[in-house]
């Protein structure tokens, strides 16, 4: 170190005594709380709301039943319904259904990431690629996947292949929409801070502009699972073939041939469990792991 | 006890916006650590040309401690991002040693990260190998006072002890010039207070050269051996004063109050001058 003038202040005068003891009374004082509120209450809290809404259904659907304002063909008593997806389960068929259109649509899903994260991330940085493909993608957002069946079927006749590409056309551009929306999210001071590290483009993607936009692309993944899980369902509900396995929308198709209404019932249940499973059991997790390691968690005591 | 500044301590520059450098025997141009030459910076904005910044020079000789001070519109933060190389002068030139660290008025960690973590990435790209991190981070959280701290999520420390996270990844960069942009403004008094002991304590230990900005005249005082009047719209420097004050220097010493006061009014004089008559 260089001589300095005689205006430098040496260590002894500036540290007061006390300076480390202040600093480390106001950490003290000024740490933020985080206590949560025990498993079971929290439980008990985002539990027990939904079940009794669930419960509230079953009751008007029992009654609607029993007034019989619709003939048994049509609408089912509850109780016939639990038999039939009692049965389903027992002999496996539930199992085996499931697993066919689960494994499909989560595998359509992570191929929907791998291409569409890329994709969200080129139209995020380039501002002439968002400016010529950003429209483009979020028209083809707006496409009702159903219409892509035909097409797919010309392309790939009717095997798995058809059926994928049904699910990427439908969820690709929600995720790298999400993607684009997380990124134009992230707050410049943090881009800055990069450049100032010397984080090249890169190193800006990777440590600063993908885990910033983390909270906000993972709407743009629910999205992009709720699609993938639609555009599967419609799939197997216009395409019915032995080459492309017994999943739900089969199942479903065989309870309108049969006109057999429980087993229809029963289908749609299904759907339904496997929709709030995926959310329970992935995106819930997920959204939870990253809001608390950021602080962010919505339920601030 | 107390030594008041005499007149002889104060040089002004009040008419020349091309300052000389204020103590020719000390300026070593040649190896300042950040040079400013002759630098003008315009933005063209919606209603034509604005200058941030006119024909300012400046050096920063090693382990000097440089405050910036000027009211809003003089070009601080346009300065720092010059010399930090965030941005480019219209005219004129910049030279710094090395990559400067920058600490903003916000901490700026990154939240998906721990105190560790966001220090260990300034490592990283200041080519620290991976064997000899978890040593530095240790070292740098100590000299912070934040000891123990590595594990901490941002969100679980308060905001001085997140000013001081930030500090310790600066210091990380491994940098020899600190540029500071009002790195305490949104802290309450007494936190200031104590992070105004700490890095002049920091600054001794290291011996890095720091540019503060900052809009708070006692602080400016407080912190700087030199203090630099910028004036507004556009900025230019209009006056330097050398800091020369014995004797522990709190924030209310009253020699940093009478030197304030003497800047303060200089201060004044230049926000008036922009008064539409």
């Amino acid at each position: 170190m260089p001589a300095l003038d005689d205006s430098v202040i040496t260590k002894a005068e500036v540290e007061r005594e006390d300076t480390a003891a202040v600093g480390a009374g106001l950490d003290v004082l000024e740490e933020p709380d985080h206590t949560r509120d025990p498993w079971w209450r929290r439980l008990g809290s985002s539990i027990v709301p939904p079940v009794l809404a669930l419960v509230v259904v079953l009751v008007i659907w029992e009654i609607v039943y029993l007034l019989e304002l619709k003939p048994e063909v049509m609408l089912p008593s509850p109780a016939a319904v639990w038999t039939e997806l009692v049965r389903l389960v027992e002999d496996g068929q539930a199992g085996e259904t499931i697993w066919t259109s689960l494994s499909r649509g989560l595998f359509g899903f992570l191929m929907a990431i791998v291409i569409g994260a890329p994709i969200g991330l080129l139209i995020a940085r380039f501002t002439w690629i968002r400016n010529s493909f950003g429209p483009l993608l979020t028209g083809l957002q707006s496409m009702p996947s159903v219409a892509w069946v035909p097409l797919a079927i010309l392309w790939f006749q009717i095997s798995p292949g058809m059926i994928y590409m049904v699910v990427l056309l439908g969820a690709v551009p929600s995720i790298a929409n999400g993607l684009v929306a997380g990124i134009d999210q992230v707050p410049p001071l943090y881009s800055r801070v990069g450049h100032v590290l010397g984080l090249g483009w890169w190193g800006q993607a990777r440590h600063v502009l993908l885990p910033a936009a983390l909270p906000g692309f993972l709407a743009g993944l629910r999205q992009g699972w709720a699609f993938s899980w639609r555009s599967l369902m419609a799939a197997e509900l216009i395409v019915t073939s032995t080459k492309l396995g017994f999943g739900l929308g089969q199942l479903m198709n065989q309870g309108r041939d049969l006109s057999d209404a429980p087993l229809l019932y029963a289908g749609l249940i299904l759907i339904f469990v496997v929709g709030v499973g995926v959310e329970l059991v992935l995106f819930r997790p997920l959204e939870r792991a990253i809001l608390d390691a950021r602080g962010l968690s919505t339920k601030k005591r | 006890m107390t030594t008041f500044i005499g007149e002889s301590d104060l040089v002004c520059h009040e008419d020349d916006p091309r300052v000389v450098p204020l103590l020719p025997e000390e300026d070593h141009s040649g190896d300042a650590a950040v040079t400013i030459d002759s630098v003008s910076k315009v933005f063209s904005g919606r209603h034509g040309k604005v200058a941030a910044l006119d024909n300012i020079s400046l050096s920063v000789a090693p382990g000097e401690f440089v405050c910036l001070l000027g009211a809003s519109g003089c070009g601080k933060s346009t300065l720092l991002n010059l010399i930090s190389k965030l941005d480019f002068p219209t005219s004129g030139t910049v030279t710094s040693v090395g990559r400067p660290a920058l600490m903003f008025q916000e901490a700026a960690l990154f939240p998906w990260l721990t105190a560790g973590q966001n220090i260990a990435l300034a490592l990283k790209y200041a080519g620290v190998p991976k064997n000899k991190r978890r040593a530095r981070i240790d070292e740098l959280l100590d000299l912070v006072r934040l000891s123990g701290h590595a594990d901490r999520r941002v969100h679980e420390l308060s905001g001085g002890q997140r000013q001081r996270v930030s500090l310790a990844r600066a210091l990380g960069q491994n940098s020899d010039v600190l540029l500071m942009d009002e790195p305490f403004a949104a802290l309450d008094a007494i936190t200031r207070d104590v992070m105004h002991d700490e890095l002049t304590r920091v600054w001794k230990e290291t011996g890095n050269s720091i540019v503060f900005v900052t809009h708070n005249v006692r602080e400016a005082v407080r912190l700087g051996q030199r203090v630099v009047l910028l004036s507004s719209r556009p900025g230019r420097v209009v006056g330097e004063w050398k800091v020369n004050i014995k004797g522990p220097r709190t924030i209310e010493h009253p020699a940093v109050g009478a030197m304030a006061a003497q800047i303060t009014l200089r201060l004044r004089e230049e926000i008036a001058s922009h008064a539409r008559s």
